[in-house]
């Protein structure tokens, strides 16, 4: 097959690549430059925005022998993944940028650039694997379940899966790193990227409020008593206790959590443990990474942060929404957060959660 | 490289000596070398004294800018005048110059057609004249090929120093340093067949200016470093070769009119104007010039885009900005060279892929 392979100048994606050539596919490597204003050199290697970042990934394709372009995606990437998170945030919910940048850049807009320029599919360093079945492709957890990155994966369609090659599923990272010390590639050893790449101070809560502003309001609790007052309510997680400088203490002397975020009144309400427990969600704008799933009850997992626990449950879709019963109650979610059903370790599909009880 | 410089640089890496040595190794390394500073002087009309051999095109042009420029403002002259479609390696050193130096910097326009706007200059001349302490107007554009009209840029400026950078136009077309009278010009080996990372400033005698690099002072006091004697005679190798100007220009044209047949809505950027035989900057419009460039090359064609930045994202030309494009234009623009080894076969082949190439340029522009 003719594949692009995007690489971030990481040690997966060029391990991904060069697994990819030596499949027998004709592969060609792109960076995406996905900042609009690229750190300048020197800046650390931290996430995939670089200007070292891309020379990285230059080095890793001449040692891999394969050509090297550099695809300017910053547009795309502020309209699609930027803006979406920082709205997400106004609105008082949790986005995963990750996850928004796959479904909207690496597996759309370059898989579309790719196929019209007569290419069969792309390539990443995801951990995942997808497997040949009857009902098509299918897409499942990596065998590195520390690794696993399915879950950032999840937004993807079936059409989509059928133009992903992910080589790296079938490895843990250890061994990853080892291969690519044995193939000469310089990025053996270079850490991972953490965090949120477009933040590149690391510091979402600061990042977020020089773009949204931090206009103070109250924190009440349940009852709607002003308790304190809080700098900026998206800078607050739901199930978070820590540093809200709460100076009138609960009856019972026990702790507060944060139990929603109201932007509109730009309100922060908590309470206490017990009632962060949620036992069903329900998640908009579902995607199927196979089979739609149907409105009868199915056993399976939810999962709800990127490296969180599978979750027991049972799921199903009324038609709109889809929901997911929990066999044991779940502590502090927030909507916003992608809801990822597995079955067994096959991806089902995902939706963004929009209501818990 | 071409076989004369390849030839050349090859027998010369294999003999001992520093140049600046008094021994006879040195003298012998120092006779190779001024020979073939004669010889690059008679391919440019220029005195051997006036050739200061660099590290590249791009240091000259920083020894030349800079230089003139500390040379003017110790007489209370302040301005840089440069076109709007110079290479960068005058754009930079001139953005340096007006934020550390303090320098005014003032870019003159070009037409349609890519050509510096000789009303605007003189308007700019006429006003400024007492205040300007260098201009700098390329002798050929390298995204587009169009020559630059330096004799008059020369004649406007009158006892202004005007510094050409002609490393586009050296052995392309008639190039003569004394006749121009330019107080300094820039020449590189690597665009005439020569190898990598030499090149040289010519620069009129008795034209004092500040050096960049000090220690040893091995060209003239204007420039120090051990002279690189290898590239040096294989740069006057590749100045001594034939450059096949009639046969480039005919494949040039059999090119263009090829491109406009398949395509009736192309663009090609500076047609009206006097050109460099070898360079075709042509706009396909509904294309992203990086598609086209990636698809090219897998084609096994390699043409250019206009410039990438420092992160190697390909953006919009300055030269066709300047030139009235839209970025949106600029950015579906790509430029094609023919040098002195490219055949009709080259040209046949490049056209029969063409077609294919840019119905997937188009299919997969996202704009």
């Amino acid at each position: 097959m003719k594949l692009i392979a995007a690489m971030s100048g990481g040690v997966d994606s060029a391990v991904a690549a060069a697994r990819a050539v030596e499949a027998g596919h004709d592969v060609i490597g792109v960076h995406l430059a996905l900042a609009a204003n690229p750190q300048k050199y020197r800046s650390g290697a931290r996430g995939c925005c670089t200007i070292e970042d891309s020379h990285d990934a230059r080095r890793a394709a001449d040692v891999i022998g394969i050509p090297f372009y550099i695809w300017d995606m910053a547009e795309e990437f502020h309209d699609g993944v930027v803006e979406d998170f920082l709205s997400e945030y106004a609105a008082g919910r949790t986005p995963n940028p990750c996850l928004r940048c796959n479904e909207k850049i690496k597996f759309a807009a370059v898989l579309d650039r790719a196929r019209s320029m007569g290419f069969d599919g792309v390539v990443t360093g995801h951990y995942a694997r997808t497997q040949i079945s009857e009902s098509g492709k299918t897409l499942h957890r990596a065998i590195d379940h520390s690794k696993d990155q399915s879950y950032v994966l999840s937004v993807l369609t079936v059409e989509q899966i059928a133009g992903a090659i992910f080589p790296l599923g079938d490895t843990t990272k250890v061994d990853i790193r080892k291969e690519a010390e044995a193939r000469g590639l310089a990025v053996a050893q270079k850490p991972d990227s953490h965090d949120i790449c477009f933040v590149p101070s690391g510091d979402n809560a600061g990042w977020l409020r020089d773009r949204l502003g931090s206009e103070t309001g109250p924190i009440v609790d349940q009852d709607g008593n002003k308790i304190g007052e809080h700098k900026g309510a998206y800078t607050y997680t739901i199930g978070q206790r820590k540093g809200l400088g709460l100076t009138v203490p609960t009856s019972d002397g026990s702790p507060r959590f944060v139990l929603k975020i109201e932007p509109v009144s730009n309100t922060v309400v908590v309470g206490p443990r017990e009632d962060l427990a949620i036992t069903t969600m329900r998640g908009e704008r579902p995607v199927w990474c196979g089979p739609q799933v149907s409105g009868e009850a199915h056993e399976g997992f939810v999962q709800v942060r990127a490296h969180g626990a599978a979750l027991p449950c049972t799921y199903y879709f009324d038609g709109t929404l889809l929901v997911a019963e929990l066999k044991e109650p779940l502590l502090g979610l927030a909507t916003g957060q992608a809801m990822v059903i597995y079955d067994g370790d096959r991806v089902v599909g995902s939706a963004t959660i929009c209501q818990t009880e | 490289m071409s076989p004369a410089a390849f030839k050349a640089i090859s027998s010369q890496m294999q003999v001992l000596g520093n140049p600046s040595s008094l021994h006879t190794h040195g003298r012998s390394t120092r006779k190779s070398l001024e020979d073939a500073r004669e010889a690059i002087a008679r391919q440019v009309n220029c005195l051997p004294s006036e050739v200061i051999f660099t590290a590249s095109g791009t240091e000259a042009n920083n020894i030349a800018l800079k230089g003139l420029f500390w040379q003017g403002k110790a007489h209370g002259k302040n301005i840089v005048v440069i076109s709007a479609i110079e290479h960068h390696a005058i754009l930079d050193p001139a953005q340096w110059l007006a934020d550390h130096e303090g320098a005014d910097l003032i870019t003159v326009d070009v037409t349609a057609d890519g050509v510096i706007d000789l009303n605007s200059l003189e308007e700019i001349i006429n006003k400024h004249r007492n205040e300007i302490a260098v201009i700098s107007v390329m002798h050929a554009n390298n995204e587009t090929g169009t020559l630059q009209p330096i004799s008059e840029v020369v004649a406007l400026a009158g006892e202004i120093p005007v510094h050409t950078d002609a490393v586009q136009s050296f052995k392309k077309t008639p190039l003569s340093f004394a006749d121009l009278g330019v107080y300094a010009m820039t020449l590189s080996a690597h665009k005439i067949g020569g190898p990598l990372g030499i090149g040289a400033l010519l620069l009129r005698r008795a034209v004092e200016i500040p050096a960049l690099l000090h220690g040893g002072g091995q060209e003239r006091e204007i420039r120090s470093g051990t002279l690189n004697a290898p590239s040096i005679v294989a740069f006057a190798a590749a100045a001594e070769d034939n450059y096949p100007r009639e046969n480039v220009i005919a494949l040039r044209d059999q090119f263009i009119s090829a491109v406009e047949t398949l395509f009736p809505d192309v663009i090609v950027n500076g047609k009206n104007a006097e050109r460099l035989p070898g360079i075709v900057n042509i706009t396909f419009p509904g294309t992203q010039s990086d598609t086209l460039l990636l698809l090219l090359d897998s084609a096994q064609v390699s043409a250019s885009t206009g410039s990438a930045c420092s992160a190697g994202v390909h953006e919009a030309s300055h030269v066709l900005l300047a030139m009235g494009h839209t970025e949106e234009s600029a950015q579906s623009s790509l430029r094609f060279s023919f040098g002195s080894t490219s055949t009709k076969a080259d040209l046949d082949f490049i056209v029969s892929v063409l077609p294919d190439v840019i119905m997937r340029g188009r299919a997969a522009n996202l704009k």
